[in-house]
């Protein structure tokens, strides 16, 4: 999993450094253009639809990565402390963060709904942030940058005593600290 | 590291000392169910002796304490054949047709030196015989003491048990939303009188666990933002910090002797059942597994301890001897079974018992495994036994709002405790308050 993601990445910077070549490539055709007559089409316009693809294809990876690295909260079942997969890409956008900033500290707090015992609760939000903190690590995020702590049941988001309610309450909450 | 107190602790406590009597979460309790007769008693209105009014009416809180037990049905004052002014007047004939298993009369007395003289008696009507009598003399503040005393030893003579009006309870309150919350930790007489506030915090507050001698709570404060076990003194408000191990620390409850307490530490990975000293101040591993462990509490006599543990999958209530040894498994029937208390005879636990998300208070007989639900709301928590082992006090939730309710331990008798306060929840009930002397 992480060779993979290490590839991946090795990828993208590969593709990014490209893009910026071709950029840099078009913004000095256009220069050059200036000084004499243009017997040529400005490079930009030569750009193969393949590099405007890839361009493109950043742009988009790019704004999905803000969009995940913006989500802060990440939900459970009841009674269960696996990151379901759809979480997966959130904590994956967050490891990558903390991994580019090595000063950055992460608190990861646990929650539960009401239901149930709060001492065990209690317990069972430590679970929660203990299973997001595994796979932090597992993507290769140092153990010196995260912090773990549990409320169990006692700060929800909403207050209301229905399933709604208590599938938002269910949650795991990433909080930056400062450097 | 831990058991230590300074500076910031000793200005925390006395904030909490200094902090204005709460008006909020005064408690106010009615039956909701009592049993379908009652033992008929008349209480005629204590006499009065002294110069205007005194500050409690005892025999009113001997009534109602009577009352609110379910178990007991007051004659109305209206149906007394007399008023009798003195125990030469009682005409026993008189009050034959009443049916009464039980006459009360009694006297408070202003003395000069400021105290106040109280004396009751307690009547068989059929066979004319004094069943109790006794007299006090105390100090003003002691009023209401001494009707819940007194209340007790009526209920003793005419149940054969013992009463537990002369108690109180710890629970905590929270009022206010979102960043405005405020937590108290409080203490009210088991009446609902007198509530004091022991601890105020903008973090949650969890599990007060009364030391056996009436004099200290122990409780769980996030107040530096993560689960901390705190000592306080009920009286003066001074406190001591027991365990900030990383992780969890959580779930007090103190002995049956007071010299232990046993805890939550997850400071070894996962939350494990531990055992500490008060005098020696160390900490002692009771469970090894890398399930969840929590919950701990005594058996009465202070051999065993008995805790919540997710081991086979979900959560059942285990038992192990308290200087360590396999845990054994108590509990067979249903999904989730926590948060467990021992009865004061050590025959039976209050636990928290959950089937399809719903919660419910039920008892286990630990001769034969039985268990009954005795409740049928679905928020149900934090059952705590009455030191006569007869009612069991919990948080429920009513119309949205965490209330306090309670249920005897036969399912007969039901209390609800109507409070002025956002939500109340975790109660604890006392040990019995030092009697007075008589």
């Amino acid at each position: 999993m992480k060779k993979q993601i290490q590839y991946g990445a090795m990828v993208i910077l590969i593709s990014f450094l490209a893009a910026c070549a071709s950029t840099q490539d078009a913004a000095k055709s256009s220069a050059d253009d200036k000084d004499g007559a243009a017997k040529t089409a400005p490079a930009g316009s030569q750009k193969s639809a393949k590099e405007l693809e890839m361009e493109a294809q950043l742009a988009q990876e790019e704004l999905k990565r803000q969009r995940l690295l913006s989500e802060e909260s990440i939900y459970f079942a009841y009674d269960s402390s696996s990151v379901d997969q759809a979480s997966r890409p959130i904590v994956e956008a967050h490891s990558a963060y903390l991994m580019k900033n090595p000063d950055v500290k992460i608190s990861i707090e646990g929650h539960c709904d009401e239901r149930g015992t709060r001492e065990y609760n209690l317990a069972l939000g430590e679970r929660r942030a203990q299973a997001v903190e595994a796979l932090m690590k597992a993507f290769g995020v140092p153990e010196k940058q995260i912090k773990t702590v549990s409320y169990g049941e006692e700060k929800p988001v909403d207050a209301a005593h229905n399933e709604s309610a208590w599938r938002k309450n269910r949650r795991v909450e990433l909080a930056y600290k400062g450097k | 590291m831990m058991g230590r107190t300074n500076m910031r602790f000793a200005a925390f406590a006395l904030l909490a000392m200094l902090w204005p009597v709460s008006s909020h979460a005064i408690l106010t309790i009615e039956i909701t169910q009592g049993v379908d007769t009652g033992i008929p008693v008349a209480i005629v209105p204590f006499t009065f002796e002294g110069a205007g009014k005194p500050p409690q009416t005892v025999s009113e809180i001997v009534e109602a304490d009577l009352a609110r037990s379910g178990l007991f049905k007051a004659t109305p004052h209206k149906d007394f054949p007399a008023m009798p002014q003195d125990d030469a007047q009682i005409r026993f004939p008189d009050w034959r047709s009443l049916k009464i298993d039980g006459l009360v009369t009694g006297s408070v007395k202003w003395l000069t030196t400021g105290k106040y003289q109280v004396q009751f008696r307690l009547y068989d009507v059929f066979k004319q015989t004094q069943l109790a009598g006794f007299r006090y003399v105390i100090a003003p503040e002691l009023l209401r003491t001494v009707g819940h005393q007194i209340a007790d030893l009526i209920y003793e003579k005419l149940t054969g048990e013992p009463g537990a009006f002369n108690t109180r309870i710890a629970y905590i309150t929270k009022d206010g939303v979102r960043s405005a919350t405020v937590f108290r930790l409080q203490v009210a007489d088991s009446d609902g009188f007198n509530p004091q506030t022991i601890v105020t915090s903008p973090e949650p507050l969890l599990s007060p666990s009364w030391s056996p001698d009436g004099q200290r709570l122990l409780y769980v404060s996030f107040e530096d933002k993560r689960a901390k076990v705190y000592s306080q003194t009920v009286g003066d408000g001074r406190r001591e910090m027991i365990a900030e191990f990383s992780g969890i620390n959580s779930a007090p409850a103190v002995s049956p002797d007071g010299k232990r307490l046993a805890l939550t530490l997850s400071r070894d990975g996962n939350p494990e059942i531990y055992v500490y000293s008060f005098a020696s101040r160390q900490f002692t591993r009771l469970t090894r597994d890398r399930a969840i462990d929590t919950e701990p509490s005594w058996s009465p006599d202070g051999r065993y301890v008995i805790f919540t543990s997710d081991r086979s999958g979900r959560p059942q209530i285990y038992r192990i001897q308290a200087e360590g040894g396999p845990a054994e498994r108590l509990t067979f029937e249903g999904e989730y079974n926590a948060r467990a208390s021992y009865s004061p005879d050590g025959k039976m636990l209050a636990l928290v018992s959950g089937e399809q998300g719903r919660y419910h208070i039920a008892t286990l007989r630990l001769d034969n495994g039985a268990l009954q639900v005795l409740t049928d709301t679905p928020l149900d928590e934090s059952p705590s036994f009455a030191p006569n082992g007869r009612m069991i006090l919990y948080a429920t939730e009513v119309r949205g709002r965490g209330v306090l309710a309670s249920v005897s331990a036969d399912g007969r008798v039901r209390q609800l405790y109507r409070s002025e306060a956002g939500d109340v929840r975790e109660p604890a009930w006392s040990p019995y308050n030092r009697e007075l002397q008589r």
